[in-house]
């Protein structure tokens, strides 16, 4: 028999720490790991000194004068010609800015414009403000009503006053938002019926619910906005101008429903059958369980795939560009056409594609503290 | 037969036949129980016995055979089945609490959307019954942060919280640790001495001697022996029942 010592605790070695261990580990582990380490080193020299030369240090970015406490900055703004043509002319953007962010919407109106945008970020303090509080639910819902619906008749106006701004004039990020939200937004709750209405135990809701998805999804969007834009007036003869952007509303809406359904039956596949039976045993009638048991874990789980899916179509909300809808992307050839700019499409598609990513990146970001936030496993 | 005959059936079972697809699970079983009787349902596992309590509040489909709870009839009349639903609860082998609910609002739901009670009505009563299974001062967790044992006693919390008139029990503690089994079945005694009439398919055997007015013993989908426990345990008639008890008595 023996007793031991309690011994110290000890440092790891040298090798097993830091940044030596770091790049063992991550870069240098085997012969062919260093071989990619390696080539993915020149790929970064050959491509990211002339990236940088071409957006920040060789290019111009004379706005124009602009004076802080009496004190004048700069000079006469660039034109296109004394640009230069081997690197980015942001003078460029700077002026078509405003295009670039609304298209063609009068420019004594953008105030409405600006409101929404406002509102949008006012609605995320609210939301932070609100959670976890006594009654956030019901101030959350009628937010959520209440947002779209205010942003609707600002932008597109014709009541208590507000000028009329008819949806041709829509453009720029102001129209790829809109689209996208109103997408994500009015599709979501389709989506969430079509998912319950294929695992429905009624065949009939079943085999349509399921029609309805496999046909959507098999079918691209482009194809999807083709027929809303071409063949949906051919229904409505008589003369009835039915409005392209709705067209293209219709379209997008009915494409991401089938998707979210999607999401959403894989959420609802994760929920266990003793979850359906203790609702089930309780007495909560169909709607009960799904609204109370069912679909808020459901929906936690597809929180990642939702907003995974709501990304994809943020982004191809770009293809309205083909049935003459103005959002941001096609405002790169519209600015660039102008005789003045003539040929900067490159500054504007690096723009746009900027402008693009800091959306979706945020989204993802938003996305990654949902998870956190809604885990369900409250575990300490 | 120990109940007293004066008591009416509150369940009653004739000609049950139940298949899952091509296999029969439930062969011709006929049962009755009387208000406030305590029934323990054993038998070797694949016997049917989940299968028939779950028959009871129509968490099975059956094909033949009549079901009646408290004058009920059980027929696909969505309405009837809540309705007896309300009357009926149920504690699962895996407890199956709402994970996304906490520990107090798993209780009150039953109460407050199935039998329109006010919310402070109904978290009042939850904290009585959380009181009662001793673990009032988890109610504001989530089931997750409880241990397995305390997961059930809050599960048959959630039972009785829509004050039901019969209680089904499905191997209550099968999944417990040993060591949780006891503060379980402590529960369940306690509330078999307040009148509550108890269907258990459990393999306890001492719970079973303890409470049990009748015993019943499945195999293959049939009632092969019922009686009171005393005859039960020590004058089993079939050769089926006493291989049985052999194989779960002998340690």
């Amino acid at each position: 028999m023996a007793v031991y010592e309690q011994q110290e605790l000890r440092k790891p070695p040298i090798s097993q720490v830091g940044i030596v261990r770091w790049l063992r580990v991550n870069l240098f582990s085997s012969r062919v790991n260093i071989g990619l380490t390696l080539a993915a080193l020149y790929m970064l020299y050959i491509i990211i000194p002339p990236l940088l030369n071409w957006t920040i240090f060789d290019a111009n970015f004379n706005f124009g004068e602009f004076s802080i406490f009496g004190f004048e900055f700069g000079e006469v703004m660039a034109t296109n010609t004394n640009c230069g043509r081997s690197a980015a002319c942001w003078p460029f953007i700077y002026e078509k800015f405003d295009m670039f962010i609304y298209g063609f919407y009068p420019r004594d109106l953008v105030w409405r414009v600006d409101s929404v945008f406002a509102m949008t970020a006012m609605l995320f303090v609210i939301v932070r403000l609100v959670r976890n509080r006594k009654g956030s639910a019901k101030i959350l819902l009628t937010t959520f009503v209440v947002f779209p619906i205010v942003s609707f008749y600002l932008i597109a106006g014709g009541v208590f006053g507000l000028e009329e701004v008819k949806t041709h004039q829509w453009g720029g990020l102001t129209l790829t938002l809109v689209i996208a939200s109103v997408g994500i937004l009015v599709s979501f709750p389709i989506g969430i019926l079509l998912a319950l209405g294929r695992q429905s135990n009624l065949r009939v809701i079943s085999f349509f619910s399921t029609i309805y998805i496999e046909f959507i999804r098999a079918v691209p969007l482009i194809t999807i906005l083709f027929m809303a834009s071409f063949v949906l007036p051919l229904f409505f003869t008589g003369g009835v101008d039915f409005d392209k952007l709705l067209r293209a509303l219709i379209a997008i809406t009915l494409f991401q429903a089938a998707y979210f359904a999607e999401v959403v039956r894989g959420g609802l596949q994760a929920i266990p059958t003793g979850q359906y039976e203790a609702a089930d045993a309780i007495g909560l009638n169909y709607v009960q369980k799904n609204a109370l048991i069912v679909l808020p874990q459901a929906l936690k789980i597809s929180i990642p795939n939702l907003v995974g899916s709501s990304i994809s179509l943020f982004k191809d909300t770009t293809l309205v560009l083909i049935i003459g809808l103005m959002d941001m992307l096609a405002m790169v050839n519209m600015t660039a056409n102008d005789i003045n700019w003539l040929g900067r499409e490159t500054e504007g598609f690096v723009f746009v594609t900027m402008t693009m990513w800091i959306f979706l990146y945020s989204m993802s970001r938003y996305s990654k503290k949902l998870e956190v936030r809604f885990s369900t496993d409250h575990k300490n | 037969m120990t109940t007293e005959n004066n008591k009416s059936n509150i369940i009653e079972i004739s000609g049950l036949n139940k298949w899952y697809g091509e296999f029969q699970a439930l062969k011709n079983i006929n049962l009755n129980v009387k208000e406030g009787e305590i029934i323990v349902v054993c038998g070797p596992s694949g016997s049917g016995k989940s299968t028939l309590i779950r028959c009871v509040n129509f968490l099975e489909k059956f094909q033949e055979g009549e079901v009646v709870v408290d004058g009920i009839q059980l027929t696909d009349d969505a309405q009837k089945i809540r309705s007896i639903r309300s009357e009926v609860s149920m504690v699962f082998q895996h407890f199956n609490l709402f994970p996304h609910l906490s520990i107090v609002d798993n209780l009150t739901l039953g109460p407050i959307w199935v039998h329109n009670e006010t919310k402070s009505e109904a978290r009042e009563k939850a904290l009585k019954l959380l009181d009662r299974v001793g673990i009032r001062d988890q109610a504001e967790k989530y089931p997750n942060q409880l241990s397995g044992g305390q997961q059930q006693r809050v599960a048959i919390a959630r039972a009785l919280c829509t004050s039901p008139k019969i209680m089904l029990f499905d191997e209550p503690t099968s999944a417990l640790d040993p060591e949780m089994i006891s503060e379980v079945l402590d529960v369940m005694v306690e509330l078999a001495k307040e009148g509550i009439t108890m269907i258990c398919v459990t393999h306890e055997m001492g719970f079973a001697r303890k409470v049990a007015q009748r015993i019943i013993f499945m195999d293959e989908g049939q009632i092969i022996e019922e009686n009171d426990p005393e005859t039960f345990f020590h004058h089993p008639e079939s050769d089926r029942l006493k291989l049985f008890l052999d194989q779960i008595l002998t340690h």
